[in-house]
């Protein structure tokens, strides 16, 4: 592996069809170990697709596929105790109690009850939520409950967490703050995969990829993207990419 | 196991957090049952009685007043003779006749007791009933009056009841037995669907997908609390009907348990296989309730007898499963029969369950691709 880092995931020749719409069109790419690594595309680029496959919820047509050192097709039980998984919805239940989302979420993982107790104190406390934790999650704020599931996708620690469109409907202030606790995460050593379709936050990611109509258009840092594409902002390369006939 | 019970805990937050569900697992099978109990036997008003009198004397006259002044009778035909019975009755207007023997008042006077003769349509068996037990209930009182005056003796009138058309008024309480099955499937179908497809609907299941726990646990996860609650309402149900409304269950109670599980199991499967084909709460709901709850209420025989129903109906009654539940259970619980007469239904409701399993397996399956 040398200087480079080692990839923790890999994919080869990811295809997958839904009847004969081609949804993901021979993607290949690597992503390293503790980056942020941005998947960028507009809606119906074939992202979420992409993002199900990687997390074993979903089989590909053809390809080779790697998470956390694991094959996608015989070992998925072994990639989900691997990863961690937020998506738009934020996945947590509206009539359970912050301490009731952490306790339900932990257990599932496998942690022990008193592990679960442990680190949610921390957790509250960090977030700031400590008053809040018998509060029903439907009575939160959306910044709040985004947070919260942020830290309930990475409570067992994964080796990787995949953000699915993350920071949807929420206001810039959250998400400037989510994205805080993303670089904290990665700090922390966890590989984080987001997927967004908004490119100022593709700048805050370490290398991006971005997709149109299923297939990888580009894929490099955002400094590297910009250059190549002489654009001031990745919004620019990415209206480039998309829509070349409008350039 | 405990990543499992953790699961299965949560699902039983879910159901006594929201008290629609609770509504819907408790307060509408008691509610049910006590209206199908009541509306159905409990409507006496102006129910018309004839009177067949040969005796024609001032006792008769004075029982009959009383009868008809209570409120729940009205005086209908006063009819010439026994002759006429049949076709007062068929006329369907008629509920019931009272009939007083020629010598009424004489052997009244004379041996100190006399017998009137009630005759009811057993075609509308709680009617019948009720009008019986209000009649003797009204005789009683006038027993007593009888007993308070100055005749010498004890006087007594004793009703003799006759049914026509159900003697034995074996449908009795037939509402009971449809009331579990229409229940049952209300339960565990509609809500197992809506559970399942909400948690798609929120996202949530994603997230359930994406942990280590393996599809079919998530799945009987959540249709675990539903299993014993299910249970749980049909013993309410059961209580009910005995407490309220004096039914006891003739055949064996173990059986009877054995029977609603398999049956339950079956409901649950089956919505289990409505939330794989459901995106949406409200599709889940809609295709348990058009699909599910309708053709069990009128399809099923609960209210129209399968005998009287149009070959057609027949047919489509044969493929549901309520159909068969409903006989077994009116075999254990009215006619006290044991698994030698209800192994047939039994075995088909074993045949759905299985069916429903295996193609909601598949189609979870081919979901996930």
């Amino acid at each position: 592996m040398g200087t480079e880092k080692e990839n923790i995931i890999t994919v080869r020749n990811l295809v997958k069809k839904f009847g004969s719409f081609i949804a993901n069109d021979n993607l290949s790419f690597e992503v390293k170990k503790g980056e942020i690594f941005g998947f960028l595309g507009a809606n119906g680029a074939g992202k979420t697709t992409a993002v199900r496959i990687l997390c074993g919820l979903s089989a590909p047509t053809s390809g080779e596929v790697k998470v956390a050192g694991f094959d996608i097709y015989g070992e998925t039980e072994k990639i989900k105790r691997n990863i961690g998984y937020m998506s738009q919805k934020f996945s947590l239940y509206e009539d359970l109690t912050v301490s009731e989302n952490i306790r339900l979420f932990g257990g599932i993982y496998g942690i022990s009850s008193r592990e679960i107790r442990e680190k949610q104190e921390i957790l509250l406390n960090r977030l700031g939520m400590n008053a809040l934790r018998n509060k029903l999650i439907a009575g939160l704020p959306l910044g709040w409950k985004q947070k919260l599931a942020f830290s309930i996708a990475i409570f067992h620690q994964p080796r990787i967490v995949f953000l699915d469109e993350p920071t949807g409907g929420v206001d810039p202030i959250a998400r400037r703050q989510f994205w805080e606790m993303i670089y904290e995460a990665s700090s922390e050593g966890i590989t984080v995969f987001v997927t967004t379709h908004y490119m100022d936050e593709a700048e805050y990611c370490d290398r991006i990829s971005i997709m149109s109509d299923g297939k990888i258009m580009a894929l490099d840092t955002p400094a590297e993207l910009k250059r190549i594409y002489t654009a001031r902002s990745v919004e620019e390369v990415f209206v480039k990419i998309a829509r070349p006939d409008k350039n | 196991m405990k990543r499992f019970l953790g699961f299965v805990k949560k699902e039983f937050i879910h159901i006594f957090r929201d008290y629609l569900t609770m509504i819907i697992l408790f307060g509408i099978p008691a509610i049910l049952v006590l209206l199908f109990g009541f509306v159905i036997s409990m409507e006496l008003k102006n129910i018309r009685v004839g009177v067949l009198d040969l005796s024609r004397d001032e006792v008769t006259q004075k029982i009959t007043d009383k009868i008809c002044s209570s409120g729940f009778f009205e005086r209908g035909k006063d009819l010439a003779g026994y002759h006429e019975l049949g076709a007062t009755l068929r006329g369907g207007k008629t509920k019931a006749i009272l009939i007083f023997g020629e010598d009424f008042s004489q052997r009244l006077l004379s041996e100190g007791t006399a017998a009137i003769s009630i005759i009811t349509d057993g075609s509308e068996p709680n009617v019948a009933t009720q009008t019986t037990n209000f009649i003797t209930a009204i005789i009683g009182d006038y027993n007593r009056e009888l007993a308070q005056t100055d005749m010498p003796g004890t006087l007594l009138v004793s009703p003799e009841v006759r049914m026509f058309y159900n003697p034995t008024l074996k449908s009795q309480f037939m509402f009971v037995p449809g009331v579990i099955t229409m229940i049952m499937i209300l339960i565990c179908a509609l809500m197992t669907s809506i559970t399942l497809t909400r948690e798609k609907e929120f996202g949530t299941m994603e997230a359930l997908l994406a942990s280590p726990l393996k599809p079919a646990q998530i799945i009987i996860g959540k249709v675990v609390p539903y299993f014993f609650l299910s249970l749980i309402d049909a013993i309410l149900i059961l209580l009910l009907s005995w407490l309220v409304f004096g039914l006891a269950v003739k055949g064996s109670i173990l059986l009877l348990l054995a029977e609603l599980m398999l049956y339950i199991l079956m409901s649950l499967s089956l919505g289990i296989l409505v939330s794989s084909i459901a995106k949406t709460m409200q599709q889940a709901i809609f295709v348990t309730l058009v699909g599910g709850m309708l053709p069990t209420v009128l399809l099923s025989g609960f209210i129209v007898p399968i005998e009287s129903m149009p070959e057609i109906y027949q047919w489509i009654s044969a493929i549901l499963p309520p159909r068969y539940f409903i006989v077994i259970l009116k075999n254990i619980m009215i006619k006290g029969t044991g698994l030698a007469f209800v192994w047939k239904e039994t075995l088909i409701l074993v045949s759905f369950t299985a069916f429903f399993i295996v193609i909601s397996l598949r189609s979870f399956k081919t979901r996930l691709q």
